[in-house]
């Protein structure tokens, strides 16, 4: 962590660099007659957070798997800059993204048992990231774990406790522990706090700030929350019906809206 | 110009071994791929032969392609010569081939085994035949067979160190008795049927052939002779057999060896050596018979 980072406060803005991390372009995806995603293109800069809302069935956690790498798009172009990524992901075949994913893409899920074994041990689920990045020495598989769990803020005293008997919030932050665990270039973060209450959101929120802030980790946030995503991102995608319908920085999305569907959004109350 | 008819023999109906020709010949087939792509399991047909599902089919179908009249067949089940299943299965191999009964293990051409290795080096001109009942040593971690066999394309064994790594976290060492996985010729992680830990080290580099077969679940695979066998293990953790090296047979009197522990009414326990074969060379050669005894993978307990 860097002396500026420590004096820095939790919402202070950040200057992006000019290369972007993530470059997806002209994506689209059917399901049958269904178009899930129409020509939507995305980018990502370095130590940022794009937050991308919409209603249910906007795309969002479609887009996201395909940044997973766990879908195929029927058109379209995806690139990261990090090392072993040359050319268009999309081409790569199955043993190659799953590396890649194993190495430089950290996700968690809304719901936890699609992100973690409940039955085995809390460290256990982190030690697995690094098992399958050819970590085998157990004393640094203990020590890593042990550095992730501490860093997504779990106790410590329950790391060898199966996710199944911990709380949401609780199962959230091993998800995390497991995401950061190799320092990924792109933690993607799909309603990460959808389904928890308020005080627990509060915190796992918290400790996402502070992990972006300490770590400079790229974070992609995907949901429906405009709080969430208020106090997260710097920068805002809208999606409607498989369409970017406006994006831009946070402050603007939010205090000067221009698409009517975004100023329905950011205007709506129960 | 010779018609092909004239360099075959008629056909006529023929039935040795049991297996029908086409039978064997898929089996051939199958134990080839298997020799070539060591650890890997192969699919097939799986025939039905007069024994139960679960009794060693899969072993016996390997045997019975192998075998001829001139080979020499021994059978052990958890080490013993001289079990129900064992004498069954033999005299069965024997009856229907004219191979040479036997239970020692120098003699043997041909060894079907269900759980162990025998303590005798084996040979260039042996084959091992190991009864499997569960081929597939992603099943605990994953019991869809279709996303199991990506994993084995992909070399995605992280589940199965996580095993041991739960194993580590909870009891403070590994606690996998037998089928230990271990890794053929550094690509497929294969299980080595329940063996114990204590056979394992024996496959590493043997200079003999393997044959691994699950007839229930229609499965085969090899391990070549002089072909790396490793178990999967933590660098900082090493691999450890089981602690035998300092019983002693009450029967035989050989120390050193596997051995099954036997209860007594005090509490306290017997050993008796597990190769039942050795203990009786042992015990024949005590009362001055002229006994071959061959070389041991393992001496006072250390593997050589």
């Amino acid at each position: 962590m860097s002396a500026m980072a420590e004096t820095l406060p939790l919402d202070a803005p950040r200057l992006m660099p000019a290369t972007p991390i993530l470059r997806m372009e002209g994506i689209t995806r059917r399901f049958g007659n269904v178009v899930a995603l129409k020509n939507v293109s995305a980018t990502v800069y370095p130590g940022e957070v794009l937050g991308i809302v919409g209603e249910s069935g906007s795309g969002k956690s479609t887009l996201l798997r395909l940044m997973n790498l766990e879908d195929s798009p029927d058109e379209g172009h995806y690139r990261l800059d990090i090392p072993d990524a040359d050319g268009n992901l999309f081409d790569l075949d199955r043993y190659a993204r799953r590396m890649l994913r194993a190495r430089h893409i950290g996700i968690v899920y809304q719901n936890p048992h699609l992100g973690l074994l409940m039955r085995n041990s809390s460290s256990g689920n982190v030690a697995e990231r690094l098992l399958i990045a050819g970590e085998r020495r157990f004393a640094e598989l203990r020590a890593r774990a042990e550095d992730a769990l501490s860093a997504s803020e779990f106790p410590l005293e329950r790391m060898d406790a199966p996710p199944i008997e911990l709380s949401g919030g609780m199962q959230q932050r091993v998800q995390l522990a497991k995401a950061i665990a190799l320092e990924p270039a792109l933690l993607l973060l799909d309603e990460p706090t959808t389904g928890l209450d308020v005080s627990v959101q509060a915190l796992v929120l918290d400790t996402l700030k502070r992990l972006q802030r300490d770590r400079a980790i790229t974070m992609v946030l995907v949901s429906h929350d405009l709080g969430v995503i208020r106090t997260m991102a710097d920068r805002v995608m809208v999606m409607r019906r498989g369409c970017v319908v406006e994006q831009g920085l946070a402050d603007q999305i939010f205090q000067d809206p221009q698409h009517e569907y975004t100023q329905a959004l950011v205007h709506a109350k129960l | 110009m010779t018609a092909l008819s004239d360099l075959t023999r008629p056909w006529a109906a023929m039935s040795y071994g049991f297996l029908d020709a086409s039978a064997k010949r898929e089996m051939r087939r199958k134990m080839l791929k298997a020799i070539a792509v060591p650890g890997c399991q192969m699919v097939y047909a799986s025939r039905e032969v007069p024994m139960a599902r679960g009794w060693g089919t899969g072993g016996l179908q390997v045997t019975l392609t192998l075998v001829n009249p001139s080979s020499t067949v021994k059978v052990i089940d958890q080490g013993a010569d001289d079990s129900v299943n064992a004498v069954s299965i033999r005299k069965f191999l024997s009856r229907v081939s004219g191979a040479k009964e036997t239970w020692d293990t120098l003699e043997a051409t041909i060894i079907q085994s269900r759980h162990r290795i025998p303590e005798e080096l084996m040979r260039e001109d042996q084959v091992l035949v190991l009864q499997v009942p569960n081929p597939e040593p992603l099943r605990p971690v994953e019991p869809n067979m279709s996303i199991a066999r990506e994993m084995h394309a992909d070399a995605d064994y992280g589940r199965l160190w996580l095993i041991l790594y739960e194993q580590m976290v909870r009891s403070g060492r590994i606690m996998q008795g037998a089928s230990y996985p271990a890794l053929v010729n550094g690509r497929h992680v294969m299980t080595p049927s329940p063996i114990p830990r204590w056979d394992v080290p024996k496959l590493h580099m043997a200079r003999h052939l393997t044959f691994l077969s699950a007839g229930r679940e229609k499965r085969i695979f090899a391990v070549p002779p002089f072909t790396s066998v490793q178990p999967l293990v933590f660098s900082d953790v090493p691999y450890r057999v089981e602690d035998h090296a300092e019983l002693t047979c009450h029967r035989s009197g050989v120390t050193g060896y596997f051995m099954n522990e036997i209860p007594q009414e005090d509490g306290s326990s017997a050993y008796e050596v597990s190769d039942s074969n050795l203990g009786i060379k042992a015990i024949r050669t005590r009362d001055g018979e002229p006994v071959k005894i061959g070389e041991t993978w393992y001496r006072k307990g250390a593997m050589q």
